[in-house]
This record gives structure tokens, sequence and C-alpha cells, in this order.
């Protein structure tokens, strides 16, 4: 058996060194997932928290690799707020940040943003199952803020 | 009709109403702009034809539309034409759902098909699909969308010479 995965890919028209900035800046970070936001210095090695709102802690992890602009990993992720969650261990983030390649003729360049969410034991596909919900509207998110300033959505209070 | 099984989902949220994103995936003008200047032609109606068309005016895509409930469900079948070589490929199920979400919908596009396909040939959905429906967001939200250069995996190429008619 292998161990889950999901891949999510979104363009957005930006530039790597903005993106990178949204994917790190805990108050950005904070506007475009629902009020959660990271804290971390972003070396590699370093600790790696998503806060909740008030301080409660979401998720927990450490940064295995940090090359700004290009690629962020998350490894021992691991969820603290839903017991189903935390028993189906720990996962492994990576974010790939690359300039596409594109046709100048008819449209605008882009970055391509390309998250991949591993489970880092063969128990973890009802976390692979909750990450492959969350990811679309994040990442939605994020594309939205970084394209119009503004969010695409924000769930019911 | 053959079984046809979700191989490829794409989700994304996208701050326009559903009857906008519904036009976007349905009118040949709209299309042009963010599906590399290609053009769907659809008739309104369960039964009708789906045709997509390069820029020249050539034949992509031809398919029938097996659902149709503006503006929430739009399903086609997928038989590529174009290149040559893809033709062989059996058709397929292109499917789109848009369900409100807040102030945004959520748009599902699901790719099905009816037999074993090799994963080498499920990477030209899977790296084409993100390309077209960031497109299609950034296009509904702020009228301009990027041109991604893509060209069809070449681990796609092979495989479908590799199989038989």
């Amino acid at each position: 058996m292998s161990k889950p995965s999901f891949i999510y890919v979104t363009y957005i028209r930006t530039t790597p060194e903005k993106l990178w900035a949204a994917l790190t800046d805990p108050q950005t970070i904070k506007k475009y997932w629902f009020g959660i936001t990271a804290e971390c210095d972003w070396k590699p090695g370093s600790s790696w928290s998503l806060k909740f709102d008030d301080g409660r802690t979401a998720d927990t992890g450490e940064i295995l690799e940090s090359v700004p602009y290009r690629r962020l990993v998350i490894g021992h992720w691991q969820n603290q707020f839903k017991p189903e969650l935390n028993a189906a261990g720990s996962s492994r983030c990576t974010m790939e940040i690359e300039v596409a390649e594109h046709y100048p003729g008819s449209g605008d360049s882009a970055v391509k943003l390309t998250i991949i969410h591993e489970a880092e034991t063969e128990q973890g596909g009802p976390l692979i199952e909750a990450v492959s919900g969350g990811w679309p509207k994040v990442m939605s998110n994020l594309k939205s803020l970084l394209e119009t300033g503004d969010v695409a959505f924000q769930p019911k209070a | 009709m053959a079984k046809f099984k979700p191989k490829t989902v794409y989700v994304i949220f996208i701050a326009a109403p559903a009857d906008k994103v519904w036009q976007a995936l349905t009118s040949t003008e709209f299309t042009k702009k963010y599906f590399w200047e290609r053009s769907v032609e659809i008739e309104p109606k369960v039964g009708g034809s789906f045709t997509l068309r390069l820029p020249d005016g050539r034949v992509n895509v031809r398919g029938k539309v097996t659902e149709y409930d503006p503006p929430r469900k739009l399903t086609y079948t997928w038989h590529v034409e174009w290149p040559e070589d893809f033709s062989k490929l059996p058709e397929c199920l292109v499917s789109y759902e848009i369900v409100p979400a807040g102030d945004a919908v959520r748009l599902t596009m699901t790719e099905s098909h009816s037999w074993d396909v090799p994963e080498a040939i499920l990477s030209g959905g899977r790296v084409g699909w993100p390309a077209v429906l960031s497109a299609l967001k950034s296009l509904l939200e702020t009228g301009k969308a990027p041109a991604i250069k893509m060209e069809p995996p070449l681990g796609m190429i092979d495989a479908i010479r590799k199989l038989k008619r």
C-alpha cells in the first residue's frame, strides 16, 4: 500500500517574490486562510505551527526545506485539534513556485504554484481526504487576494 | 452507456455569480479568452452536440451533451479528434458542477473514464485543467486571463502511440 497524497496546482498572475511573501507573512496568511495564521521563522529546521484566532494551536510541524521564491517543505505536519486527524499521523507538504511559460501574444504571464501534500504513514487516508477539501479553498482565496486585493469567499461565521 | 469512473477532479472557488460561471463554460466568445483561444460550441440541450475548435477552426474535440441544467450542472462526452494520434482514445466524460459557497461559487470539474486509463494518459488532463480553470477564475474576477504555454506531456504522447486502435 502506498502513502496517500494530494496534489493541487494553481496559476496566479503575480511574481514569485509576491507569492513567497503571501505564503510566509502571518498577516497575509490570516486573510486567505480563514483567520488561521502561521508562526515560523521559515528557516530549515525551525518549528512551524498554524494558530487559530484565539491562540489555540491547529497544526504543528517543522521546516525541512526553505528556498525563498522557489520551494518550501513542511514536514512532520501534525493536526492538533481533531482527534481523528491527529490519529491519522503526520504528513509532509511541499510548495513549489515556478514562473509558467506563457504565450505573450494572447494573455498575461503567471506563476505556477504546486502543493503536494503527502501522508508520512500508510494510515494517512483521512488526513489527505481532509486536506483535499481544504487546499482548493485556501488556494482559491490566495489567488483572488493576489490578483484582486480581496479573497474569494469567507465561510459563514 | 459504458460505466464511467471519475479519475481527475479539480475544485476551484470563484468570486462570481453561478450564471456568469455557466456563461464562461458555455459561450463561444468567452471560452476563447481562457481556453488557449479554443472555442466551445454547445447545443443547449441533453443530446445536443459539443464541439471544441482550435483557433484556426479545426475540430479539436467532439462530444454530446449528457446533462444540461443551467447554472448547476453540465456534462458532455469528450472525444479528441486532433491531434490524430489522440483520436484512438475512447471518449471520456467531462462534467462541471457549480454550487454556491457564500458570496462565491465552487466549480468542480470531473473527468471520468470507462476504461483502465494509464496514468500517463491521465497526466494530460491533470496538467491541463488547472491551467484552464485558473485562467477562467482570473478572467471572471479580474477581466484578464493568463495564457499559460502548454504541450501534452511526452509520457502521454508515448502512451497513446502504444495504444491499439
